[in-house]
């Protein structure tokens, strides 16, 4: 895949959307490339099944994790640790940021959208399931976006088509979405930077742009 | 597109919930059920439906109350301190023999305890749990499509036997993502007579209430109730069997536990042991008829349990104690593990229960 990696990342959505699977999967893609990464994980909304479960993963492959303090925890106490301003503001360090669901997580991005601004050297990744109830139609993710961008002071760059099933997905699911994909990059100005599928899919779509997925595992 | 979508199990309930002509919803936000609220929130006010967030579980349930009086699908939902709240509410709503639905996605106790995930509210929901002598339909999803599809369950029972259905589920079923197909639109299909919709000037007035004055007619109502409850216990018990035709071990477990359970007792068969699984789908009524059908073929069960120990005691009482029965449990927000799970069949299967 053709990525022009940015220093800093952000991936943002309607919860649900699979925004930390592909952080994780981003932070470790970024990590094979020898680049040194921070994934900080500032969901301040869900409260379990989070970028954080990956951290022993993350943690071996040499990516440095940064996480709520009370994440997977049994305090349901939303706090960001200090840590994050360093992921931020450290310019060596390329950094992949996990922000929580809907307009509500996004609300924690607010406090460190001046540092990423004035840098400027940031892709604001907007994450679409159109498989999810309430972003089926490109209309319906873009209200989801302009929800989220009123609240975090960082504008959108660029999207993701991470349409997905879970672990049934086919690959006429995903393909089935292209359609409404770029119907979303088309009203609203912004590039379809790639489609993640999950990785037993990725070698039937030849065509590039295809970001592969390593699922989180479940044992249930 | 198809009609498949990836849901959380809590929005699942939730979108089911107005599927089945649910158009009242109150409640109070709670980790880990709050996304079924938000749902709510977001799509109630597209369809004409009220979503109020009441000013605490004590008032959701009464609010509750009213609506169900008024013979309309209602709704609320909340987590285990939550629910615990709301047990007055719900032995009126018992004694006063209306249908409503009460949505209880657990986490772990007791007290304020914690976030993750826990099923130790299984007393509370199928012996009573607020005062008097009255049961709930008692239901247990162990998927996000069961989620949706028990949610249009629990209204219709709720309305076919005028009482309050709970759907019992649990940390991680109302947060895990799931494909699911949702149900079709549906809604009520039985007269309520005793509606209180205003008379119109055209019949008597309909009273809904708990109160008697006389201990003879409030004794007479409880009979009654019971006998009702009598045909539910004939008529609705709900389970799945895994594995079940030759198993020498039986493990009962429901919601997550289940699905845990299932992968041990693949994992046990792969290793020649013959286990199966009983899961109840519905935990009152408990599938007693079939763990004693289980209880003549196996060496003993095991209940898994995210809690200290509750259906084992219904397990112990459907199988007469002819059988070992042994626990296999995490508590606080914990689950057991397939190996833990696995473990514990091998325990069994030595005789070492």
């Amino acid at each position: 895949m053709n990525l022009n990696p940015k220093r800093v990342t952000l991936f943002c959505g309607h919860y649900g959307s699979g925004k930390s699977n592909l952080a994780v999967n981003y932070a470790l893609w970024l990590r094979r490339r020898a680049f040194p990464v921070t994934l900080a994980d500032i969901d301040v909304v869900n409260p379990y099944f989070r970028s954080k479960d990956s951290e022993a993963e993350l943690t071996a492959a040499g990516v440095e994790v940064i996480a709520l303090p009370f994440a997977n925890s049994n305090v349901d106490l939303p706090s960001l640790p200090s840590a994050v301003y360093g992921a931020v503001e450290r310019r060596d360090r390329y950094a992949v940021l996990d922000i929580g669901g809907d307009d509500r997580g996004a609300t924690a991005l607010g406090r460190f959208s001046p540092y990423i601004l004035r840098e400027n050297d940031f892709e604001m990744i907007f994450v679409a399931n159109f498989y999810r109830p309430l972003t089926r139609t490109a209309e319906e993710a873009l209200e989801v976006m302009r929800e989220i961008a009123a609240v975090c002071a960082v504008p959108f760059t660029g999207i993701v088509n991470n349409s997905n099933l879970g672990e049934i997905t086919t690959a006429q699911n995903v393909s089935s979405t292209f359609g409404e994909a770029q119907r979303l990059s088309e009203i609203s100005g912004l590039p379809l930077l790639f489609t993640s599928v999950k990785e037993d899919l990725a070698g039937e779509f030849p065509e590039n742009g295809i970001f592969p997925l390593t699922l989180q595992k479940k044992y249930w | 597109m198809s009609e498949k979508v990836l849901m959380k199990g809590n929005e699942a309930i939730a979108e089911a919930a107005i599927r089945a002509g649910c158009r009242h919803y109150f409640g109070y936000p709670i980790t880990p059920q709050t996304e079924l609220a938000a749902y709510m929130a977001k799509q109630m006010p597209k369809i004409d439906g009220v979503f109020l967030q009441a000013e605490s579980e004590i008032s959701a349930i009464n609010m509750v109350y009213g609506v169900a009086s008024a013979g309309k699908r209602v709704m609320t939902s909340s987590s285990s301190p939550g629910v615990s709240l709301k047990q007055e509410g719900i032995s009126y709503i018992a004694g006063s023999d209306l249908p409503a639905l009460i949505v209880n996605v657990e986490r772990g106790g007791p007290g304020l305890g914690g976030i993750q995930p826990s099923q130790a509210d299984y007393f509370q929901a199928t012996k009573g749990g607020g005062h008097g002598d009255y049961h709930l339909i008692v239901l247990t999803p162990a998927s996000v499509q069961e989620m949706a599809d028990l949610t249009a369950l629990a209204f219709d029972l709720a309305d076919k036997y005028r009482m309050p259905a709970m759907l019992l589920a649990d940390g991680t079923i109302g947060q895990m993502m799931e494909p699911v197909e949702l149900p079709a639109e549906s809604g009520c299909t039985v007269e309520k007579p005793w509606a209180v919709t205003g008379t119109k000037m055209a019949r008597e007035h309909n009273i809904v209430n708990s109160l008697y004055l006389v201990p003879e007619e409030l004794e007479k109502t409880n009979f009654e109730r019971f006998e009702r409850y009598k045909a539910i216990e004939e008529n609705e018990v709900r389970y799945e069997e895994f594995m079940m035709d030759d198993a020498e071990v039986c493990v009962v477990a429901f919601g997550i536990a289940a699905r845990v359970s299932k992968n041990a007792v693949v994992a046990a068969r792969k290793e020649g042991i013959k286990a199966g699984l009983i899961r109840p789908i519905t935990v009152w009524p408990f599938p007693k008829k079939a763990v004693a059908k289980a209880a003549a073929q196996v060496k003993g069960f095991v209940s898994v349990e995210l809690s200290m120990g509750q259906m084992i005691e219904d397990v112990k009482l459907a199988c007469d104690c002819r059988v070992p029965v042994s626990l296999c449990n995490r508590a606080g927000g914990m689950i057991p593990s397939p190996d833990e799970v696995l473990a514990a069949i091998k325990n069994m299967q030595g005789g070492n229960a």
